[in-house]
């Protein structure tokens, strides 16, 4: 590690596959740091104490809540944020399946609940409805009432695993 | 957030050195408690030496039969590793039952030993609070008490300890290892953790600048039939109101050994002793638990708005009594 004053950290990490620098003021947290130093918006800020789940990012593919984490305790670790989560390849499945089902509303808590369950997908390829809601539970959202974000997740679960899944019709975003 | 002196230590020695030099100095390893409190004005360390990099994450047999948790390991690790989800049960129950995934992956187990209540007056700088601030007064004792103790507490201090872990420690009889200035010491869970008295500001008896190495889990072959209840306000992502760890030795229809803790109820995690003493050599039946629950509550002192947590947790014990005892046989 560099040397690291009050005034100033210097820390070399892994971000969305590449490797960056980035220097800040020590006692800024990892979401501080990414929002504010490296200018990545799309890890949001909510309640700031561990409770909303809405700055989840992924650190060595592990979720963790960014905002009760250091952003020096990000040295020479992968963190992965939601805008790496589309390849050059398109939209990762999360994302087309929670936009094809409406889980997303005001958008708020969708990069933190992505990312979770992106975590939960990479361990269990095939999880049950309750396996899903308890990955879930930590992240919070107001708008949708979850049933459409478990259902994304399914979705996008058959979807990876190469198999056809259809929803109700009622449960698609533009049905009519 | 107060800004401070960071560095990363890379063996106990030297952690234990920096922070014992420095009075308002901090350990600090997954953040998941400190930062937050740090946030909210209520911890404000010149210095913290993070300790998360120490190699004190394994998991290991002991001889005797027992199992040594190291005290960076993650709390999600712990509770999923072989050894924990064999020999002790409740354990892997009592992590699972706290915060999140996300908290989980995060936070040590050594850091879990040391939370501090989620009492809100303590979290706000603007109330009176003994605990962080010794004489100013408690505000919980006149305020809203509704998550508040009703065994052990003090006219000083009527705030609870918010682990779920240590209630499944307490009940199992861990001893938690430290490294001081001074060299190494075990202190058995029991005398871990204070009662407030008068002296509501200090949580544990850990002294300043000793490192929390690793808890240690005693052989105990009967801890494979346990439980670990939590009744709280919504289903997940919720302090425990009232929790139970309940270890049963049940053969040939009695109970012929018992461990039973209690969260949510006192300053620490509560070892119900007057319950273990009905339980053992009686029938294991709803009665018995039932008298079990009435001794471990004998004590117990509401406050205006937790009176229920009194019947709560009495029934709480006999949930989990049956539970952990099964059919008896």
């Amino acid at each position: 590690m560099n040397q690291i004053t009050k005034q100033k950290a210097h820390i070399v990490f892994t971000l969305n596959g590449e490797p960056v620098e980035v220097a800040f003021a020590p006692h800024k947290t990892l979401l501080e740091v990414l929002r504010e130093d490296m200018g990545l918006m799309g890890t949001k800020h909510g309640c700031e104490l561990g409770e909303c789940g809405t700055c989840a990012v992924l650190v060595d593919g592990r979720s963790i809540l960014s905002c009760l984490m250091l952003g020096l305790d990000a040295e020479d670790r992968a963190v992965e944020t939601i805008e790496g989560m589309a390849t050059a390849d398109g939209p990762h499945p999360l994302q087309e399946t929670f936009a094809d089902t409406g889980a997303a509303q005001c958008g708020y808590c969708t990069p933190g609940f992505l990312l979770v369950a992106k975590e939960l997908l990479a361990h269990n390829a095939n999880p049950s409805r309750d396996e899903i809601r308890e990955a879930l539970s930590g992240n919070l959202c107001r708008c949708t009432g979850y049933i459409k974000i478990y259902e994304a997740v399914e979705l996008a679960a058959a979807k990876m695993r190469g198999e056809e899944m259809t929803l109700p019709k009622e449960s698609v975003y533009g049905y009519k | 957030m107060k800004p401070f002196v960071y560095s990363r230590a890379t063996e106990a020695a030297a952690a234990v050195r920096q922070v014992s030099n420095e009075r308002s100095a901090k350990f600090i390893a997954g953040g998941t408690n400190l930062l937050d409190l740090m946030k909210s004005g209520v911890e404000l360390p010149d210095r913290l030496v993070d300790i998360a990099r120490l190699p004190l994450a394994e998991i290991t047999a002991l001889p005797q039969g027992g199992v040594r948790i190291g005290a960076m390991a993650r709390n999600s690790t712990a509770a999923n590793h072989p050894l924990v989800r064999e020999r002790y049960p409740v354990l892997t129950q009592a992590f699972l039952a706290g915060a999140t995934g996300q908290i989980r992956n995060m936070a040590s187990v050594g850091g879990n030993l040391m939370q501090r209540t989620r009492c809100p007056y303590f979290y706000d700088p603007a109330m009176r609070c003994n605990k962080r601030e010794p004489g100013s007064g408690c505000s919980a004792v006149e305020g809203f008490n509704r998550i508040h103790a009703v065994l052990g507490a003090s006219e000083q201090c009527i705030a609870v300890h918010p682990s779920d872990m240590c209630v499944a420690l307490a009940a199992l009889d861990a001893v938690v290892r430290v490294q001081g200035p001074e060299g190494e010491r075990e202190i058995p869970f029991d005398d871990f953790h204070r009662l407030p008295g008068d002296t509501p500001q200090q949580d544990t008896n850990l002294r300043h600048g000793e490192l929390i190495t690793a808890v240690d889990l005693p052989a105990l072959p009967f801890a494979k039939r346990s439980h670990y209840l939590k009744v709280r306000d919504r289903a997940s992502y919720e302090f425990a109101l009232v929790s139970v760890a309940a270890v049963l030795d049940v053969s040939g229809g009695r109970v012929r050994d018992a461990r039973v803790a209690l969260g949510g109820v006192a300053h620490k995690p509560w070892r119900a002793r007057e319950a273990e003493k009905i339980l053992t050599g009686a029938r294991a039946n709803e009665e018995t638990y039932r008298k079990a629950a009435e001794a471990a509550l004998s004590g117990a002192r509401a406050y205006k708005h937790n009176t229920f947590k009194i019947e709560l947790a009495k029934r709480a014990i006999v949930r989990a009594l049956s539970t952990a005892g099964g059919s008896g046989a």
